[in-house]
This record gives structure tokens, C-alpha cells and sequence, in this order.
């Protein structure tokens, strides 16, 4: 009776080291994909980049403030598209404590000032020269909008083009302070 | 369900099939049977006899070889069909593995996405079955290990008539046993390095009895294999990323957590020389037209002492200078860089010279870096040239009359710019892009003329960190002992014995019968102990 009791400790320890094992592959291989990733709901990793002013741009610095971080490149039609609305609700919504952060990804210099220039952009341009930041961000097609709350999470991920100013604008609302 | 006690008083544990000690058969099928199967000695498989908890009937179930052998066949299957359509890391990597299979073949195609085949290594019910094998090899191993080293352990000397009998060797003759004769026996088995016990009147020789470990050996290297291949999935253990990076470039090496950079001093590709190189290859270049010799890219490695936030700039520290040739790749801290492709000749500056198109006369030139093109181009003596617009990769002219890039990558560099000259101080506007010039906004008096390029390469370095290579070379190498250890020796024995005025003899091996015949036809010839015969076929 004694030893078949062991038996049963024996085997279910064994099964239960096998079952870890087992478990724990499971989880490293279903979550390699995701890992660097970002998802909505993680924090934030935080950057510096310099805008096109010449001023640092760290995102930590913008604790208690919503952040619109769009990502985005002269070549890309649907990054043109939500300019003008990303331009017009930026000023609207600075008062309210929303701020718009763009990084441009693969352009230089001149193309990204001209761009700026085209469309009126007076919200800070950053350029990602060494493409760390999108790295950072996981960024494949572009553009890629974040939304970062005031306590620095990833509140939503917008993979894609924004085409209307209601669509922005409740992109906005969700990040305010 | 309590021991087994046999009637020469040894107790077996449940389910024994042959005595441990005496060998005689302990159940009506084994007794029935014309030559027992001594695979595992008759041991006891106490899996199949107790099946009472979940804890057993889990257990019972992956300790069945039978299952063990399904679980391979379906893994086979599997990865055999996962080669019949590409698998996802083979797709363009511009489309979406979503629509691509179905888009590309049909019902076939969404079904062989929607089970996961496309990417079979990484589905989870691939992983399922390779893990069901690992299970199944630690419960089949431990539960036939253990009774059959307790059956060997236990083993007596004098093994019942049955037992003896029904081995696939044996004999019996009508005599008794000389105590000359078995000396001599004893003598040449002694010389073939048998063990020999012996208990008053019976004899058993045994070699190579390690020989019988060889499969579990064998399993426990598959196991530390199987581990070694797990942990690939673990951060930190297994990095393969590709590094694309120009001439010139400075870039974050991929994997390393933003410690080292990696700049690209300059790449080459040399081709065999039919005048410098041996002989040997005139035959091949001169069938090819060109053979390459060497594909190198000399780097510098840095270490970044800041490693601040991602877009922070780096304080770079130099670690090293490096030639990296195929099969000669650099290493570091555990990473290596290895050549792996590369790209020639991308277009990196642009040169153009402003002229006067009446006179053919030139007001000076520019060079345009196409990675960072300047505002203004400052010609001195009242010429200027102006960037309006640049387009890396002209792709025509959109429907909002604008022209348009498909990409940030100078493929197809177009300019819009504004000429400054002394008659023209508010400067003409001109549209150039290659073999291409437009005047959009009317006829101008100059123009920007090509003169020149400069190009530069890219070389695409593997960088792999692989800490589960030691696993893996030690896995492989205990797997390797196990094959040998059970295949180069083989475990004989050997029973001579004397039962009421008759001599048996009988032996077994696991393999290799007719090595053991000869063995034993040599150690016995010419005494008056009876030579075993093959019952066998």
C-alpha cells in the first residue's frame, strides 16, 4: 500500500516537471511573435529624438499629458491624408492637455521641412534617422498612430490611415487627462 | 494486487512475467509461449497492470511505445505536408499570409492556413506533438529501464528448465557435467572476458551487459536535445536578424539590446583573376565569365557606453576593426556576424551642372547628397540653385499634379528645382529627373545637366547569438554514446547447467545470433558439453 502510494508521488512529480516543461514551451513559442511588439494596454517605451527646431523631444516628458504619436513618411498617401486633421485638432485639443508628436520615418531633412511646410504642420516633427524608435514601436506600414495616455500606456494602436476629423477627434478625446 | 511470489521463493513485482531470479514463467501466456521475449526480461511494465488515478491512466497512456510510434508517424506526416505549399517565411513579404495561400491556391491554400501548416514550426499543435514525443520518451524509457535492471540485477544462476528451454539458443543432452570439462569451458570464456558465477552445478557466463543501456542513453541525449531546442524560444538565448547597412553607415546591431553598433567601412566582391589566380580556374572563367573570390565587408565594432533611450545618440566606443568574409564572420560577446547578402551599386549622390542652354556654358556644379540634399547650392557670382522638391523614387505625376515617390529609397531620383542665375533672380523652374526634363511653369533659359553619379553598396550581415549550442552539441553527443554503446557490444549469455541427469544449455544475446553462435561454438567444441542449437526458423 506504502509503495504504491510512492509510485503515485514518484509519477505525478514526474508528470508534473514534464507538464512545466511542456507549459513553459508553449508560452515562449506563442509569445515570441508578440514579444517587442507593442499591444494596447503596455507602457509606453520611451525615446528621444530631436525635432526639426532643433529642440529634444523626449516622450517622458509629456507625463500628465495625452500623447498622439503618429508615425509617418512623405511618400506614404495615407499619412497626407490625416495631416490636415491631426494639424487642426492639435491646436484645439493642446488646451486640453493633448499633444501631437509626429516622427517621420526614412525621409531627410529637406523633404520632411517641405512637407511641413506644405501642409501648415506646426506640431513638433521628429526624424527617426537610425530608425530606433520604429524598431522600438515594432512599425512596419505606415502610418502607425499611438495613442499614449497621461500615465505613459499605449492606450490604442491605429495601423493605417485616419480619413475623417471624427475619427481623430475621439482619438483625442480617449487620451485626455 | 500484491507481489508475485514464484515457487523458488523469489517475489516479483506485480505483473512479472518471467521470474527476475529462477526465469520460470509466471504467466499462462508466457507459459504457452515457444521461446520467451526477452526484450525487457519479463520484467514488470507496471504501467499497463495499475490503472486506478488520472495520475496512472496519463501515465500508462505515453509510457505505450505504440503511442510513441503514432505520435512520430503523425510528426512525419505533418511535416511532410507542411512542404507542399511555401512556407510563410518563403511568401513575398510584402502580402499578408491571411489572403496569400487562399489568393494563391484556392480552398487548399485557406485550409492549409487556417490548420496552422503555413507556419508549421510555430503552430501550437506541431509543438504539441513534438512535446507529446519528449514526454513519451522520459515515461517509456523510466518505466522499462527500471524493471529490466532490477530483472538483471536479480538474475540467479540457476534458471528453471523452462526458462531455459525457451530460449532461442539451447540444447539439453542426457550425461552429467566433468568438472574437467567446464574448467575448460570456464578457461575460454574466462580468455572472451565472460563474467562467470556459478552455484553448485549451474554456470552463467555474461558480457556486455552495459550494452542494454544503449537505448536509454540514447533517450537521455534526445531529451537535453529536445531541452536544448526549447530554450531556442527563450529572450536572451537565440537571436537570428538580418542587418542591412550601407557603406558608410553606423547602425545599431539588431539583438543586442542597443549595445553594439556596427559601421560599414566598405564592401567588396573580388573575382577570380585569370592572370594572378592559379591556373585551375581558367576552365570555369572562362565558361562563367566571372567567378567571385571573396565577398567581404570591413566594419568597425562599437560599443555604446550611453545606451539611452532608442533615438538617443550613442557615445560610441571603438571595439574592434574586422574583416567579414563568408565563413569568417565576426565575433563578439557571444553574437557573431556572418556575410550574408548584399546589394550593389545604390545610388548615394547626384551630380549636376547648371548651364546656360544658348552658350553650353557651365555656371558651376552641384553634387546632391540623395540621403541628405541641401535647401540651397550657393554657385557664387549670382548662381544659385534652390531644391524645391525631391523625389527618391519618381513614380510619375499624381492626380494632384504633384510628383510623386514611391518610396524614401533613391531608386529613381527626380528634383524640382529653382535655377538662380544674374538674368534670372527669381530663378526658373525645371522638373529633372533621369533621362527626363520637364519645365512646368515655361521655357527656361537654363537648364541642370547630369554629370555624374555616385554609388555606393549595401551588405546584408546575419547576426546570430545561439546559447543553446552546448545543449544541443552535448544532447547530440550522449545521443551518439547511446548508439554505440548498444550497437558495437552486445549482451551474451550463457547458461549451462545440469537438471536430473541431463545438461542444459542454453543462451541469449541481444542481438547479433550469429556472432554469439560462433562465440560459443568455439568455447565449447571438443568438450562433452552439448553445443545449443537455433530454435528459430
Amino acid at each position: 500500500m506504502n509503495k504504491k502510494k510512492k509510485r503515485l508521488v514518484i509519477r505525478s512529480i514526474i508528470l508534473a516537471i514534464l507538464a512545466i516543461a511542456v507549459g513553459y514551451t508553449f508560452y515562449s513559442n506563442l509569445t515570441k511573435e508578440a514579444r517587442g511588439n507593442l499591444k494596447e494596454g503596455d507602457q509606453a517605451p520611451d525615446f528621444v529624438l530631436t525635432d526639426l527646431s532643433g529642440k529634444e523631444r523626449q516622450l517622458s516628458d509629456y507625463k500628465g499629458k495625452g500623447v498622439f504619436l503618429n508615425f509617418w513618411g512623405s511618400w506614404c498617401e495615407p499619412c497626407k491624408k490625416e495631416m490636415p486633421h491631426m494639424e487642426k485638432l492639435s491646436k484645439e485639443f493642446k488646451e486640453q492637455g493633448v499633444e501631437v508628436l509626429a516622427v517621420n520615418v526614412g525621409d531627410s531633412e529637406l523633404q520632411t521641412k517641405k512637407f511641413a511646410k506644405q501642409y501648415g504642420l506646426t506640431f513638433p516633427i521628429a526624424i527617426d534617422s537610425t530608425k530606433e524608435v520604429q524598431d522600438a514601436y515594432g512599425i512596419n506600414p505606415l502610418p502607425a498612430t499611438f495613442m499614449i495616455s497621461p500615465d505613459g500606456k499605449v492606450e490604442q494602436i491605429v495601423i493605417g490611415g485616419l480619413v475623417k476629423e471624427e475619427q481623430v477627434r475621439a482619438l483625442f478625446e480617449k487620451v485626455k487627462p | 494486487m500484491g507481489k508475485v511470489k514464484c515457487e523458488c521463493g523469489h517475489v516479483n513485482p506485480h505483473g512479472t512475467i518471467l521470474c527476475e531470479s529462477c526465469g520460470r514463467a509466471l504467466t499462462e501466456e508466457a507459459q504457452r509461449e515457444k521461446l520467451h521475449d526477452m526484450r525487457y526480461e519479463g520484467s514488470a511494465r507496471r504501467s499497463q497492470t495499475y490503472n486506478k488515478t488520472i495520475i496512472d491512466k496519463v501515465w500508462n497512456f505515453f509510457s505505450s511505445v505504440k503511442v510513441g510510434i503514432w505520435l512520430i508517424v503523425l510528426t512525419l506526416i505533418a511535416s511532410s505536408i507542411g512542404t507542399i505549399f511555401p512556407q510563410k517565411l518563403f511568401i513575398p513579404n510584402n502580402v499578408s499570409p491571411e489572403t496569400y495561400y487562399e489568393d494563391t491556391y484556392g480552398v487548399a491554400g485557406k485550409i492549409y492556413y487556417t490548420l496552422g501548416f503555413y507556419d508549421l514550426y510555430n503552430s501550437i499543435w506541431f509543438i504539441g506533438l513534438i512535446a507529446a514525443i519528449g514526454v513519451s520518451l522520459v515515461i517509456c524509457s523510466l518505466d522499462r529501464v527500471i524493471p529490466l535492471y532490477r530483472a538483471l540485477k536479480n538474475q540467479r544462476v540457476a534458471r528453471h528448465s523452462s526458462f531455459m528451454k525457451k530460449q532461442r539458443l539451447f540444447t539439453s543432452k542426457e550425461g552429467t557435467l566433468q568438472s574437467g570439462e567446464l574448467d575448460k569451458v570456464k578457461e575460454k570464456l574466462k580468455s572472451k572476458r565472460y563474467h562467470i558465477r556459478e552455484e553448485e552445478g549451474s554456470l552463467l557466463a555474461e558480457k556486455g551487459r552495459f550494452s542494454r543501456w544503449g537505448p536509454y542513453i540514447n533517450h537521455i541525449g534526445l531529451i537535453i536535445f529536445l531541452i536544448g531546442a526549447m530554450l531556442r524560444s527563450t529572450e536572451g538565448m537565440y537571436t537570428d536578424a538580418m542587418l542591412w547597412i550601407r557603406e558608410g553607415e553606423t547602425l545599431e546591431i539588431p539583438g543586442t539590446q542597443g549595445e553594439y553598433y556596427l559601421k560599414n567601412e566598405k564592401f567588396t566582391i573580388e573575382n577570380y583573376d585569370e592572370k594572378k589566380d592559379p591556373e585551375v580556374f581558367k576552365e570555369a572563367l572562362k565558361r562563367t565569365g566571372g567567378v567571385v573570390k571573396n565577398y567581404q565587408t570591413d566594419a568597425v565594432l562599437y560599443r555604446d557606453e550611453n545606451r539611452d533611450l532608442p533615438g538617443a545618440k550613442p557615445k560610441l566606443v571603438k571595439v574592434k576593426d574586422a574583416e567579414i568574409r563568408v565563413n569568417e564572420p565576426l565575433k563578439f560577446d557571444k553574437f557573431a556576424l556572418y556575410q550574408d547578402s548584399y546589394s550593389k551599386d545604390e545610388m548615394k549622390a547626384m551630380e549636376f551642372a547648371l548651364a546656360d542652354k544658348a552658350t553650353q556654358k557651365e555656371a558651376g556644379r552641384v553634387k546632391i547628397d540623395l540621403f541628405n540634399p541641401k535647401d540651397t547650392y550657393d554657385l557664387g557670382k549670382g548662381y544659385k540653385v534652390e531644391i524645391i522638391g525631391y523625389y527618391p523614387d519618381y513614380d510619375g505625376i499624381g492626380s494632384d499634379g504633384e510628383p510623386k515617390t514611391k518610396s524614401p529609397l533613391p531608386n529613381n531620383p527626380a528634383f524640382l528645382f529653382k535655377m538662380i542665375s544674374p538674368e534670372h533672380p527669381k530663378g526658373e523652374i525645371s522638373f529633372t529627373a533621369i533621362r527626363q526634363t520637364l519645365e512646368p511653369v515655361g521655357k527656361t533659359d537654363y537648364k541642370m545637366e547630369f554629370r555624374g553619379i555616385e554609388t555606393r553598396n549595401i551588405s546584408a550581415l546575419t547576426v546570430r547569438k545561439d546559447l543553446t549550442l552546448w545543449i544541443l552539441g552535448l544532447g547530440g553527443a550522449i545521443f551518439m554514446i547511446g548508439v554505440i554503446q548498444g550497437a558495437y557490444w552486445n549482451h551474451r549469455r550463457l547458461w549451462i547447467r545440469e537438471i536430473n541427469g541431463e545438461i542444459y544449455v542454453a543462451a541469449h544475446t541481444n542481438k547479433n545470433w550469429h556472432g554469439l553462435k560462433r562465440e560459443i561454438n568455439s568455447v565449447i567444441e571438443g568438450t562433452s558439453v552439448p553445443i545449443p542449437e537455433d530454435q528459430q526458423g
